[in-house]
């Protein structure tokens, strides 16, 4: 029989013919998709770790997080997640208390310094040996330190508290000596992983070594870094000779969660044990949920305001054009006077932060400073038009704030395009200066770091994290800060220059008495908030929570009212204790047995493939006539 | 038994006008214009892929330059925060070669592109094509996957709307294309996590709520454990990618509905399934192929805010980080990749074009 020809070609192969085992096909792998953790051996022993334990009734506990690892190496990792996954791993010369923040042994167990204030000394602890059994001396310490003086590279991410290093030495395998060029009053808090010498003796080039292609890693911490896969996962075990004691948990991982409400689904239905970074909204909806505790701390950061203060280099040059009325202190002051902190806290942050007042959080007892009643710049609208009012700006018919050129006052204010608290506060400014007469052009911008870079703005949403020194947070407002020309760059925050500021940073520098040193600290602090260039709005909350029925407690620091994600030492999930309920045996625990849902889900798939299968055989037999 | 056959490749003649693709060949007329169509579509194929390489040179130059307007300082970028010194930094910008004059920053490049390096991120302190080797299986299986089955699913209901439209099967096809089309994929996947992830009222959490594996799991369990994190990043590219699939062949399929030869096929008996399958579908095909070739151009990029949502290590979020520094290294690297495959497939699409219409290439 002749086939029958389209006028226009030859008939093809029918793509619609393979729709049906396409369907079948599809059908399958959903049926492979629904099946529940519990259905395949290797998928069960990971559901239970999910839910806090494993097949084998292992303890496991998942922490969600967001940030990519940077690299697994000490010398190169800035990241929070890297830098927090190195305490876990290695050990630090000292660790800092969870009470209060301040200085306690670590790899070393005591320390003195020279009376010239020029050299250290450390004793070391002899009781901490590597993952792979060689003991850790002094040694790995010296070598770790001089590997940083002497390599650029190795120096990358730590070079900061090296950089006024002279010598490092170890006389013995419990003696390390550090002389130093000038005295440096952070030798207490050297945020440097000591690494093992010789395994890391063997690496050729510290600029790309990442640390991340050999398991289990090395190190002497309380955990053991034994896999990672990029934005996946990082699995670390309990490090069992660790000197003070193993970590309860049989395992910590640290699962990616790219998108915050993923995170809090995650922790909702088990998948996760732990969520930080929770926003205001996230955190009323979880304190209502049963079996989840939040913890709503005092953070460790600051939300601020910079102005402009005439951007210059050191050589004296000018950068930007940031307005020149902002250099009048009455302007500053009559602009802060305006600003509603309280209001903001209640609004914008829902609660969830401190009204802001000394440049550092209070959870920073020692060095925490507030203005006085004298010096304090309260809200007081009326006052701030009267200050504007007598420093000679008035208002034209049209309610606009004119300045001594004559022209109305307009300011521009850099916001963080990807911060919702950002542009719901400049909003409220726009308001409130407005009824000064102020303009206020909000310029919110993906990448705020060249226009502030340039000197190109005359306010900015600024905010820092603090550590437990203060040291680099405070340096930033130095006259060193500055860049050198106006087409360098340097470490400055806000192109603040204050002769006065730095004499007292100098001092602090060197000050090894801890008491003496919170008080130039707090000096500091003083002279900042009387410039009026950092306006310090608000200290936000850290909010994180965490499932009781897999977590039954975890240190906070400070141990009071803190945070358990990125702390300043290995403390939370070194203490995490393990819920009762995270211990049951395989097949108690959600997700070990299929559930019916899945099985219902399983059953459906089944059916589309069956019926994909009938209409197959049914379209063949219905025109197997048409095909010849 | 004597067949009607269409030619495999355009029959170029240059003493004469080209015959009718639509009229059967005789065999030796055949095998001589064979000859001469394989000839002229090398002469096709030759043309495309010399526009592909121009297309990868322009490509290359542009990503050197786009990029750079991005930011003027990288390294202070990428170190905001951290407590660096200002020699701290000076050292990254030499390690990195940015303080180079801008000409020899080119022509290392392009040098170093040419030899297949794409440099070292300036984030990761590793080797560029190792980030994307890294994570372009996992883009590939994701968006490859997606696209896949939005196309078949909008190749299917748009011919099945077409050939009744008006009718309500067509009306509820496209209407709930349009809808779907119009969700933003982040908010879809949101509710596919909290309905299918965590289980809302009846329904149970069935599937996992992020992550690409569970990580413990080797060989076929691997395969399930992957196929398992796959289906709601899945659902929610299809749901949200299949209309345009639907809406083009549906149109294209328009066009085609008056023609004469469906009414001569249908004239000679056959059933309307049959039309439809064998004459009208395959000549509305073009403009789908087409698209799906762009679509598929699109995989290696992935789709940023799914991968988002989903927690899938993919390229797609590697690109958004890479930016965001920028690293540039890192986002050269990934634009001449994206821009490849688009290329690529752009040509296959070429490549292909002549099979499915021989008036093309002519």
């Amino acid at each position: 029989m002749a086939r029958p020809v389209s006028p226009c070609r030859a008939p093809r192969r029918r793509p619609t013919r393979l729709l049906p085992a396409g369907l079948a096909a599809a059908a399958l792998v959903t049926a492979a998709g629904v099946l529940p953790y519990g259905a395949f051996p290797g998928a069960a022993q990971k559901a239970h770790a999910a839910d806090g334990t494993n097949g084998g009734g292992r303890k496991v506990l998942t922490v969600a997080v967001r940030q990519s690892v940077d690299s697994l190496s000490p010398f190169l990792a800035q990241s929070l997640v890297a830098t927090t996954i190195h305490r876990l791993a290695y050990s630090y010369l000292t660790n800092y208390d969870p009470k209060d923040g301040h200085a306690i042994p670590g790899f070393a167990t005591s320390w003195k310094s020279s009376p010239d204030k020029l050299v250290w000394t450390y004793t070391i602890r002899k009781n901490s040996r590597w993952s792979d059994g060689v003991p850790a001396t002094a040694q790995d310490a010296a070598w770790t330190f001089r590997k940083m003086m002497t390599d650029p590279d190795a120096a990358t991410a730590n070079g900061s508290f090296t950089a006024n290093f002279a010598e490092v030495t170890a006389p013995d395998p419990t003696t390390l000596v550090i002389r130093l060029k000038k005295p440096q009053a952070d030798m207490t808090a050297l945020d440097v992983p000591i690494v093992p010498k010789h395994i890391w003796d063997k690496v050729t080039d510290f600029s790309t070594f990442n640390n991340d292609k050999k398991f289990p890693i090395v190190g002497n911490g309380p955990f053991v870094i034994t896999d990672y896969k990029v934005d996946q996962y990082v699995k670390l075990k309990p490090n069992k000779t660790f000197w003070r004691g193993a970590p309860k948990f049989d395992e910590l991982d640290l699962k990616y969660y790219k998108d915050g409400d993923a995170a809090v689904a995650a922790l909702r239905k088990g998948e996760v044990s732990f969520v930080s970074h929770l926003t205001p909204a996230q955190t009323t909806s979880l304190e209502h949920t049963a079996g989840i505790e939040v913890n709503d701390a005092p953070g460790d950061r600051f939300y601020a305001l910079a102005t402009n203060p005439g951007a210059r280099a050191r050589n004296g040059q000018r950068l930007g054009d940031g307005n020149p009325a902002l250099l009048d202190p009455a302007v500053r002051r009559a602009l802060f006077e305006s600003v509603d902190r309280k209001r903001l806290v209640r609004t914008v942050f829902q609660g969830h932060a401190v009204v802001g007042q000394g440049y550092l959080p209070p959870r920073f007892h020692s060095y925490y400073w507030r203005p006085s009643a004298a010096q304090r710049v309260a809200y007081d609208p009326a006052a701030a038009a009267r200050d504007l009012d007598r420093a000679g700006y008035r208002v034209d018919r049209q309610g606009r704030r004119l300045g001594k050129d004559g022209k109305p006052l307009t300011f521009r204010i850099l916001c963080h395009a990807t911060d919702p608290n950002d542009k719901a506060v400049s909003q409220y400014l726009k308001e409130w200066w407005a009824k000064l007469g102020i303009g206020l052009k909000v310029e919110c911008l993906d990448n705020v770091g060249d226009p502030w870079l340039a000197g190109d703005y005359d306010l900015a949403f600024d905010g820092w994290s603090v550590g437990p020194d203060p040291d680099y947070v405070l340096s930033i407002h130095t006259c060193g800060a500055l860049p050198a020309t106006a087409r360098s760059s340097g470490s400055t925050d806000n192109f603040i220059c204050d002769p006065a500021y730095d004499r007292l940073y100098a001092r602090q520098s060197a000050e090894y008495d801890p008491v003496k040193r919170a008080a130039l600290v707090k000096r500091m602090e003083s002279r900042l908030y009387d410039t009026g260039y950092m306006n310090v709005l608000a200290y936000p909350n850290a909010m994180e929570a965490y499932r009781t029925d897999q977590i039954a407690s975890i240190e906070t620091t400070p141990s009071a009212a803190g945070n358990i994600w990125g702390q300043n030492g290995y403390w939370s999930w070194w203490s995490a204790v393990p819920a009762a309920s995270a211990a049951g045996p395989e097949g108690e625990r959600p997700g070990g047995s299929p559930s019916t849902g899945a099985l219902v889900a399983l059953g459906f798939a089944a059916a589309v493939a069956a019926a994909g299968a009938v209409w197959f055989v049914v379209r063949r037999r219905a025109t197997v006539d048409d095909r010849e | 038994m004597t067949t009607a056959s269409t030619p495999d490749f355009p029959l170029g003649r240059p003493d004469g006008p080209a015959p009718d693709a639509r009229t059967p060949q005789g065999a030796d007329g055949g095998r001589t214009a064979g000859r001469g169509a394989f000839a002229g579509y090398l002469v096709y194929v030759a043309g495309k892929a010399g526009g592909a390489l121009v297309s990868l040179g322009a490509v290359l130059v542009t990503s050197f330059f786009l990029f750079r307007v991005l930011s003027r300082d990288p390294v202070k970028a990428m170190t905001h925060g951290a407590p660096m010194t200002v020699a701290q930094q000076d050292a990254l910008r030499h390690q990195f070669g940015l303080d180079l004059p801008l000409w020899r920053q080119f022509t290392g490049y392009c040098g170093q592109a040419l030899t297949g390096d794409l440099g070292t991120s300036y984030q990761f302190h590793a080797p560029v094509s190792e980030l994307i080797w890294q994570k372009l299986p996992a883009t590939l299986l994701l968006t490859g996957t997606a696209v896949v089955l939005y196309s078949a699913l909008g190749l299917w209901l748009g011919t099945r709307a077409a050939w009744r439209s008006g009718g309500r099967g067509d009306r509820v096809n496209t209407g709930l294309a349009l809808t779907l089309w119009s969700v933003p994929s982040f908010w879809l996947g949101l509710l596919l996590i909290i309905v299918f992830g965590v289980g809302l009222g009846p329904v149970p959490g069935m599937f996992p709520t992020g992550g690409m594996s569970s990580g413990d799991t080797t060989g076929f369990a691997h395969v399930l454990d992957v196929a398992h994190h796959m289906v709601l990043p899945v659902l929610t590219l299809v749901a949200v990618g299949y209309a345009q699939t639907l809406l083009v062949m549906r149109s294209s399929l328009l066009d085609e509905m008056g023609g004469d030869y469906l009414t001569t096929a249908r004239a000679k008996g056959l059933r309307e399934a049959v039309v439809r399958r064998r004459h009208a579908v395959p000549n509305a095909l073009l403009p789908t192929v087409t698209m799906v070739f762009i679509n598929l151009g699109f995989v290696a990029a992935g789709s940023i805010l799914t991968e988002t949502v989903f927690s899938w290590p993919g390229l797609g979020r590697l690109f958004y980080q890479a930016l965001s520094v920028p690293d540039l290294p890192l986002v050269q690297g990934l634009f001449m990749v994206f821009a490849a495959a688009m290329i690529l497939m752009n040509l296959l699409a070429d490549l292909l074009y002549p099979f499915l219409d021989p008036r093309v290439g002519r």
